[in-house]
């Protein structure tokens, strides 16, 4: 091929890969460029290219009236320490457990197992009423002593979603296609399963580590409504997507909803282009094992 | 794939490392599940200051019955058949039948979900007992049949598009993996802005690119159109995390496989049959389930934009189970569609595992 | 010390402390839930009451929590299943029958003369007994503008003498013919949820049919009788002949359509009034409901307040709902969201429904054609059979066999609660 077909090829290429890309970002323009809009003129943008386009009376009056209708900052807070504390222990019990299932040989571990992966059918609208009643009877120990109850507090956000089972099939199907030479050889040489699955597993378990994150990152930040509606009573502890109803009142206020929605998208931007080259790299290593 | 050895049970060190996943699944998620499979079997309200009752399969029955019902053509006084306008014949209205309890209890309160004819004049209707049920029911197949195809084909597409050694690929990677990262509900909430029938950008865009030739189309407001938006949208917020899936299966594949077949002088149509095709197959599985799984659970995006309407076309199993048991605080009509979504999607993925099989 | 110094100041010290411990205790804490989360006008007019009934006296102190709307009764159904209600509830009138029956309010015990002086929508009662009484009452009207109406020679209808259906259908016709707008009528269609019952169901009424005919204790033959369905085929009618926009509406062009002036006519209700009355001034009408032939009728009963049954400070409650039942505070919140005072003392006092008041139209139209939305604790499954009812017969389908699988729907219900006693 000649430089110049090479050339014309690679405009084409860029160009198709362009289109596309803006297919997959328009909405997301729409709503940073909406934000900047007062209500009258972003509905009315909305017909036309406008939409795109931040023209006309822009100026962050949304952000600031948003900011007066909810407290945002502690909603953003609440979620991120919710997912946060999710994250970090269901990277840890999920891989624990799945090391269980893949390298040791126990009595009852398939029926275990097929448990587990059974409830990846579940909805949670299904489960929702007979798990507020029983988060409502379990004991916890608080700074006041013991009482019973999870309701209006982190944990009872928290501790039901450590564990699912679609984490623990990420890292069941990554841990399957490991050399098993390595276990093997490091359990002849009298290493214990704590150390196989310290010092041998997890250093070689970055991508599925990173993939498990993001995903239990955008099910607990993104997903979390009907939850939290249920067991939290008190403002204190209400996470974002509770808040998004706060807009909805006697009258939509759709700038500011849209102002709220692109603050909330801020920190799961964050996270996600942090991870990226370890994530994306990581989906194609448990892709290849499915 | 790594094995285990036959011979040495390590089953303290077993449960105490599986021990807090189980535990935790076990409590949060296998035992309510098991009370709302037993709360199908009740009459458990929502709210009610009546104590619940145990009331056997009257649960599914009112979900699951249906009754055949056949009609023949209203005559007129000469024996020949009764037409309306447009030359069709007129059968007796159906309500004679599904509210007569006296006369035909078994009908009673059912409603037609289609029918056949026979003969001219002779109509059998299927008559249901719960309609919303199974429209709900057909509508949720309709978009897992066409999303998981949908959306698996276009990632797997975008994939091959993406895996070029193009400088600035990873920036394209990342925005078409943008909509993946952003909640379903608030997808859901941008596009009913674009769906608008009379100031939607969809419309103003095809307006723009046809010249005029395409008219606005209510997207959302009409039966024939609404579920595919549905799905448009599903795939569009979707085929980001695909494409990264199938990204990897095709990086794996050996570069000198493809080297041998350009030697060869194969074409791009052979390659990707001979050579990249096979290689994907253990990815292709892996996307298929998720697909699957997730799409069977249809919801935010019906309640958001649709609400089921318009005429039930959007009707989806999970957005019943939740009118039913939060709306209507009917918790025990709820439950029963749980219970048969999870055998329902049980049998499936049995079904899809069984045929994809490894034979060896 | 001597001993009798000792034994003096330790019963000092003794008594200090137990007085201490007694004020801390004696300031009981009333919780109240409220529906008003993200309405910051709302917000400031409740605390302010809160405010002034904490200092009013010593003894107990009211807490508020705030919800927001669209979840707040799945809150408090969680809530109650858990045993964790508040002492005082906020509760949505054509719910609190259904609460009342799951036990979850307490009969009120508030002065009869209180309320014998308040708007009867504005009052909860079920089954004999009172349950709940609110700050205000809502009211629905067909909002117009005086120069369109008089552009195209159409009479302003007054209470006396509402539109009736023909002339209504007539006039929507003819606006529509103008071209001028986009569609003739609004009634709201993108307003899912309660809104259907709330705003249309008084036309059925008014045309002689309702939800559920609560003395029968039953929906078939009222929501699916001959003049119920006669409503429903000229309800039809209206999108089928694109006089009004229909369930695809989006929420943005329901806010904004009638003030752009893309809607001639607009139902809406009297807490859109405020930035109406901004855009258009003396220009703006709020018109009484339309005679469908059994008189015109509007909804009523907006949110208000009860006590819960689990509350171990009722008599407290009830005098903070006493407290709160004052005409200055009624004129407040009617000042600041645009609600209808409940009494004719308040309404003289608020400055949108005194004699002239902008909104005073409103009041009269509350006191003449409010017509309860059936009260029985049936009323959660009819009001979303309705609405489905309404919106599928509005995009097209049979209109007898909606109403009839409302009817059923309804009916099963009903069956299935032993009849709602």
């Amino acid at each position: 091929m000649s430089k110049q077909e090479r050339l014309l090829r690679m405009t084409g290429q860029y160009l198709l890969l362009s289109w596309i890309a803006l297919i997959f970002v328009f909405p997301i323009i729409f709503m940073v460029v909406s934000s900047l809009k007062p209500d009258l003129q972003l509905l009315r943008d909305s017909a036309s290219f406008r939409a795109f386009l931040p023209v006309g009376d822009i100026s962050f009056e949304n952000y600031e009236s948003a900011f007066g209708r909810a407290p945002i900052i502690r909603f953003l807070f609440n979620s991120v320490l919710i997912t946060a504390v999710t994250l970090l222990c269901s990277l840890l019990v999920c891989s624990l457990g799945a090391f269980a299932f893949v390298f040791l040989n126990w009595f009852g571990r398939e029926l275990l197992l097929t448990l587990i992966l059974a409830t990846f059918i579940v909805p949670f609208e299904t489960i929702a009423i007979p798990l507020l009643m029983i988060v409502n009877s379990l004991p916890w120990i608080g700074l006041d002593g013991i009482y019973f109850g999870w309701l209006n507090s982190y944990q009872v956000q928290i501790i039901p979603f450590i564990a699912d089972a679609l984490t623990v099939f990420l890292f069941v199907q990554y841990f399957r296609d490991l050399p098993i030479e390595l276990v093997e050889a490091a359990r002849a040489e009298g290493a214990s399963w704590g150390q196989v699955y310290r010092k041998i597993v997890i250093p070689l378990s970055g991508p599925v580590l990173a993939t498990a994150a993001i995903l239990k990152f955008l099910m607990m930040y993104n997903n979390q409504f009907l939850w939290p509606i249920i067991v939290v009573q008190e403002e204190t502890y209400r996470p974002i997507m509770v808040g998004l109803q706060y807009f909805f009142q006697l009258n939509t206020a759709w700038g500011e909803i849209m102002a709220y929605l692109t603050i909330i998208t801020v920190p799961v931007l964050i996270f996600y282009l942090t991870l990226q080259r370890a994530f994306i790299a990581s989906i194609a290593a448990t892709g290849v094992k499915g | 794939m790594a094995t285990h050895s036959p011979l040495k049970l390590h089953n303290r060190s077993g449960w105490l490392m599986a021990g807090p996943a189980f535990l935790l699944i076990f409590t949060f998620m296998i035992l309510p599940f098991l009370m709302a499979f037993g709360f199908a079997f009740t009459n458990q309200r929502l709210i009610s200051p009546n104590p619940t009752e145990f009331v056997g399969t009257k649960n599914f029955e009112a979900m699951l019955g249906f009754s055949f019902l056949t009609l023949e053509a209203e005559l007129q006084s000469d024996g020949s058949i009764k037409r309306n306008s447009q030359g069709e014949p007129i059968f007796p209205r159906l309500r004679s039948f599904t509210r007569n309890e006296k006369e035909y209890p078994q009908h009673f309160r059912k409603r037609d979900w289609f029918f056949w004819e026979h003969e001219e004049s002779k109509r059998t209707y299927v008559l249901v007992a719960d309609i919303l049920f199974m429209k709900a029911l057909f509508n949720t197949v309709v978009f897992v049949a066409m999303v998981a195809p949908l959306q698996a084909g276009l990632a797997l597409l975008l994939a091959l598009l993406i895996n070029q050694p193009l400088r600035g690929i990873n920036f394209f990677r990342t925005i078409y993996f943008m909509p993946v990262v952003i909640s379903m509900v608030v997808v859901s909430m941008l596009w009913r802005f674009i769906y608008d029938g009379q100031n939607g950008l969809l419309n103003s865009l095809l307006d723009m690119f046809s010249f005029g030739v395409i008219p606005p189309v209510d997207w959302l407001g009409n039966p024939s159109t609404a579920l595919s938006a549905i799905i448009a949208m599903s795939v569009w917020q979707g085929v980001g995390f695909h494409m990264v899936i199938w990204l990897s299966g095709l990086q794996t594949i050996p570069g000198t496989l493809y080297e041998a077949a350009k030697i060869e002088g194969a074409s791009r149509w052979q390659v990707f049959r001979y050579i990249t095709w096979p290689g994907l197959r253990n990815t292709a599985i892996l996307v298929m389930v998720i697909i699957t799984m997730q799409a069977f659970t249809l919801y935010p995006q019906v309640q958001v934009m649709t609400r089921g309407g318009p005429l039930d076309s959007t009707q989806s199993l999970v957005f019943q189970m939740v009118i039913r048991g939060y709306e209507k605080q009917d918790i025990a009509g709820g439950s029963a569609i749980s219970v048969f979504l999870f055998l329902f999607v049980l049998s499936i993925s049995l079904f899809q595992r069984w045929i994809t099989r490894e034979r060896k | 010390m001597s001993t009798i110094k000792r034994l003096v100041t330790l019963t000092g010290a003794f008594l200090t402390g137990i007085t201490l411990q007694g004020l801390a205790i004696a300031q009981t804490e009333l919780s109240l839930w409220y529906h008003g989360a993200g309405n910051p006008v709302e917000r400031e007019l409740v605390n302010k009451i809160i405010v002034d009934y904490n200092n009013s006296q010593k003894d107990f102190r009211v807490v508020i929590e705030e919800f927001p709307q669209e979840s707040y009764n799945a809150s408090v159904t969680a809530a109650a299943l858990a045993g964790n209600l508040p002492d005082i509830i906020d509760v949505d009138g054509p719910i609190m029958p259904n609460w009342a029956w799951s036990k979850y309010l307490a009969p009120l015990q508030i002065d009869q003369a209180t309320l014998n002086k308040m708007l009867p929508g504005s009052i909860g009662s079920w089954n004999g007994a009172t349950y709940s009484v609110g700050l205000w009452d809502a009211a629905c009207a067909i909002y117009a503008r005086r120069s369109v109406l008089e552009a195209n020679g159409i009479r302003v209808p007054t209470l006396s003498n509402p539109w009736t259906k023909d002339e209504f259908d007539q006039l929507l016709v003819k606006l529509q013919g103008t071209g001028q707008f986009e569609y003739a009528f609004d009634p709201g269609m993108a307003w899912t949820g309660e809104w259907y019952a709330y705003a249309f169901g008084p036309m059925m009424q008014s045309a002689g049919g309702d939800l559920v005919n609560t003395a029968e204790n039953r929906a078939d033959g009222t929501i699916n009788g001959d003049s119920a369905v006669s409503f429903g085929v000229w309800w039809q009618s209206l999108f089928s002949r694109k006089l009004a926009p229909g369930t695809s509406q989006d929420g943005g062009d329901r806010e904004t359509g009638f003030l752009d002036g893309r809607y001639a006519l607009q139902l809406n209700g009297n807490w859109a009034a405020l930035p109406a009355l901004e855009k258009f001034g003396d220009d703006m009408l709020f018109l009484p409901a339309v005679d469908f032939g059994n008189g015109p009728k509007i909804g009523a009963a907006s949110w208000q307040f009860g006590v819960s049954t689990s509350s171990k400070h009722k008599g407290a409650a009830n005098e903070f709902i006493q407290f709160m039942l004052q005409d200055k505070y009624f004129a407040d919140f009617s000042d600041g969201i645009g609600l209808i005072p409940p009494t004719a003392a308040s309404a003289e006092m608020s400055s949108k429904y005194r004699k002239g008041g902008a909104l005073e139209v409103f009041f009269k139209l509350s006191e003449a054609q409010a017509t309860l939305r059936a009260v029985t604790p049936g009323y959660v499954v009819a009001s979303a059979e309705f609405e489905k009812a309404m919106s599928d017969i509005a995009n097209g389908g049979d209109v007898l066999n909606a109403l009839d699988a409302a009817a059923d729907a309804i009916d099963s219900d009903i069956e299935k609660n032993g009849g709602y006693r």
